[in-house]
């Protein structure tokens, strides 16, 4: 497969949480704010990309029955320098998402990725495969983000966007953006959307 | 004392739902919920792993991992919190196998009924995320196995829910765009919207 492909296909048309269902919890958690969206997805994308590099690197050496736990030992040595990273620069992001940031080990895009597609292709390839999945994770995070925070509290990236009506403004705040649950009336409209324009993703029970 | 452990129990299993208030578990919480009795196996499973894995990692975090627990080996100053991660996975991991093995020898019946699940819950992030959540609350030994057992009830519980709702919802006429894992979302939603109701309890 080429490269531009290998980034652009899980975007849209193969994407992890729309259509492959992996990676939802930290979609719904760390959605409120498009400040630590982006902070999420830059710590996925890194993890992903390099994870699944590591794997393919030593794919050939791994007996198969142990594999699961190399993989995990790769993602999780990842996952601490992310960890480590971000306490470091971002204090104060981290502080808000801590539980999600270690979470990310679990994270089945990680652990999906890595099995299949770092486990069958050489190391180069499965760079690219990470780092479009990890955008097509963004890609969806960072819609929701958008929406949760508009609509939630009128601001972007903490910017005041609408002004709100208890400082004289005209917005009322929605507050049900504000509460995790509207993040998955949100993917699921997402993917209704996704759907709609690509029918061949629809099934057909419930 | 017993009323405090009864109340970290509620609060782990309605409050605190990992897998409705905090959304852990997710993948396979909608991944394995179209039956009831699948998921009540998994539900099972989450609730034996989590009760054991929980009290594990609590006696590793205070004995070998926290800043100063090194104190009965000499060293004061060793501060190892950074490897927290990697060894509650380890541990988890570790957990899991033995379990399986456990189950097989003892529990043949038992073990044929969870079989599949078994290895899918390593990669749960409720169970890791159970772990997490004990570290930063600083539970003690006994909270943490309130907590484990608690935490493992609720998701259990919230999957047995979803997988009932979604045997009835195969009776309904769902738009087809919506059809599969785009109505399993609203319903998700809606049900976590249920159980933000009990957010305002105080224990």
């Amino acid at each position: 497969m080429k490269i531009k492909e290998l980034i652009t296909k899980p975007i849209i048309s193969d994407n992890p949480i729309a259509l492959q269902i992996l990676g939802i919890c930290s979609a719904l958690a760390v959605t409120v704010q498009l400040k630590n969206v982006f902070v999420m997805c830059g710590a996925v994308i890194m993890v992903v990309a390099f994870a699944n590099v590591g794997v393919s690197l030593i794919r050939n050496h791994v007996p198969n029955s142990i594999r699961i736990i190399v993989q995990m030992t790769i993602i999780a040595s990842l996952v601490i320098i992310a960890e480590q990273f971000l306490k470091a620069f971002v204090y104060d992001q981290w502080k808000t998402m801590a539980v999600y940031v270690g979470l990310i080990i679990t994270n089945c895009i990680v652990m999906g990725r890595t099995e299949a597609f770092g486990m069958k292709n050489g190391p180069i390839a499965s760079f690219w495969d990470g780092i479009g999945n990890g955008l097509g994770y963004s890609f969806i995070l960072i819609i929701v983000g958008f929406f949760r925070e508009l609509f939630g509290s009128g601001k972007l990236f903490g910017f005041e966007i609408l002004a709100l009506t208890k400082d004289g403004g005209w917005y009322m705040p929605n507050g049900l953006m504000l509460l995790p649950p509207s993040a998955f009336f949100i993917i699921g409209l997402i993917i209704w959307a996704i759907r709609t324009k690509d029918p061949s993703q629809i099934e057909e029970s419930n | 004392m017993l009323e405090h452990y009864a109340s970290l129990i509620i609060k782990a299993i309605f409050i605190e739902n990992l897998a409705l208030s905090f959304f852990l578990g997710m993948c396979t919480f909608l991944a394995v919920s179209k039956k009831v009795s699948t998921s009540i196996g998994l539900g099972i499973a989450v609730i034996v792993v989590q009760t054991i894995t929980i009290p594990v990692n609590n006696i590793l975090n205070t004995y070998f991992l926290k800043p100063g627990a090194l104190a009965w080996a000499g060293l004061e100053s060793v501060d190892l919190s950074f490897l927290g991660l990697i060894s509650f996975i380890g541990v988890i991991a570790a957990m899991v196998q033995i379990l399986e093995m456990a189950l097989d020898k003892f529990f043949p019946t038992l073990y044929n009924t969870l079989g599949i699940f078994l290895p899918l819950i390593t990669v749960n992030c409720a169970i890791l995320g159970g772990s997490l959540f004990m570290r930063e609350r600083e539970y003690n030994f006994t909270e943490s196995v309130a907590y484990g057992l608690g935490s493992g009830f609720g998701w259990a519980l919230a999957i047995a829910i979803l997988a009932g709702i979604r045997e009835k919802m195969s009776y309904s006429d769902v738009p087809h765009g919506l059809r599969g894992v785009a109505m399993t979302f609203m319903t998700c939603g809606l049900l976590a919207i249920v159980f933000m109701s009990f957010a305002g309890i105080q224990l």
